[in-house]
């Protein structure tokens, strides 16, 4: 198996604030955001602090499999910049500590789940915690250039949860929010890994600039994007999104698609960074343009689910196109 | 305090902090139950007979 013995420099004590670094905040904060935004779009009553229940046991299972991840990658963590001051690869945490504590977090998250809403969202909360640490973190990341391709199905399965918690199912609709972000994930991993390539070569991890090279990850960078841009636009017609959804679904996917095809024409992720130990996200010359994409990749989607957020919770009606 | 461990300071101090974070971790958990089960129950829990 391919995870290290975690290299430890000099050992400290671990701090309660280690083990909340361990549960990945940020990436904790998209999942309740998206998350929130599949049990509101859901349109049925709820409970509201079974909603809240719920939407707290997704963001603890979010950062279980956070916690898991940083277990198994320790070795790779602490070759890479952006990773390496994370808490085990420094040294703060046990890697055992940090695997039991993704493991307990998991039961826990996911048999609250179960006993506050209902069995089947408990189930895909399960399943969306064992596919980031087992399928992603431990087969695809270490094996092929599709690793953030598949394994983006994790991060796309919060609205999901949300959505099922509330009805107990997982309609089109559901799925469509789904489909969104992975497609989304894509371009906006590829873009911040045209300017971080030479961490994850130095790491061994098969990103795609790594493998095939900065112009094939532009191209597919564009490709992916023109694909995007119909699923994020499709809601406006199913039902899920009024007009405030369209307007900011059409005119940011046009915008996405200048700033990808901008990109594309570019030479991004082909020059070799000078400074080499200066700060990761410094931008060089040639990589404008996937910072570019990157940062407004952030917003597009933001804007996608708060504007279908704020569509439910004020009463909008959606388009009556079919 | 006593320290019967032998612990520095600063280690003292870090695994005090954790024990109180597990101990909070471990009352919400028991609060949270309660409030579900509750809310789960709903106006069912007056619903029996006498």
């Amino acid at each position: 198996m391919a995870m290290a013995s975690a290299p430890t420099t000099s050992p400290r004590v671990a701090r309660w604030q280690d083990f909340v670094q361990l549960l990945k905040p940020r990436v904790m904060s998209l999942v309740v955001f998206t998350a929130l935004t599949g049990l509101v779009c859901a349109g049925q009553p709820m409970n509201w602090v079974l909603g809240a229940v719920a939407v707290l046991c997704i963001a603890v299972g979010a950062g279980a499999s956070g916690a898991l991840n940083m277990w198994y990658d320790a070795d790779i963590d602490a070759k890479m910049r952006r990773t390496r001051g994370r808490p085990v690869p420094a040294g703060k945490v046990q890697g055992a500590d940090a695997l039991a504590l993704g493991v307990v977090l998991s039961m826990f998250s996911v048999m609250l789940m179960g006993v506050a809403t209902n069995w089947f969202a408990a189930g895909l909360l399960a399943f969306t915690i064992l596919f980031y640490a087992i399928v992603y973190t431990m087969w695809l990341k270490r094996w092929t250039a599709q690793n953030i391709v598949i394994g983006g199905l994790a991060g796309a399965l919060p609205p999901v949860i949300g959505w099922a918690a509330v009805t107990g199912t997982a309609p089109l609709n559901a799925w469509l929010l789904c489909a969104i972000i992975f497609m989304w994930t894509p371009p906006h991993f590829w873009a911040l890994s045209l300017y971080t390539s030479e961490d994850y070569a130095k790491a061994g991890v098969p990103m795609m600039p790594v493998v095939k090279g900065a112009s094939s990850t532009r191209k597919q960078i564009l490709a992916y994007s023109l694909a995007l841009i119909p699923v994020c636009v499709a809601p406006a017609f199913t039902g899920l999104g009024g007009v405030t959804y369209l307007a900011v679904s059409a005119i940011g996917g046009l915008v996405f698609l200048l700033l990808a095809w901008r990109l594309f024409r570019s030479h991004a992720g082909e020059a070799a960074d000078p400074r080499n130990d200066d700060g990761l996200y410094d931008v060089r010359a040639g990589a404008r343009d996937a910072r570019n994409l990157f940062a407004f990749s952030i917003l597009y989607l933001a804007l996608l689910f708060a504007t279908l957020l704020g569509e439910h919770l004020l009463g909008a009606h959606p388009l009556e196109v079919f | 305090m006593s320290n019967p461990l032998g612990e520095d300071p600063e280690a003292a101090k870090a695994r005090r902090g954790r024990n109180i974070a597990i101990a909070i971790g471990l009352l919400a958990f028991v609060v949270l139950v309660y409030v579900v089960s509750i809310a789960r129950m709903g106006a069912n829990v007056l619903d029996r007979p006498l």
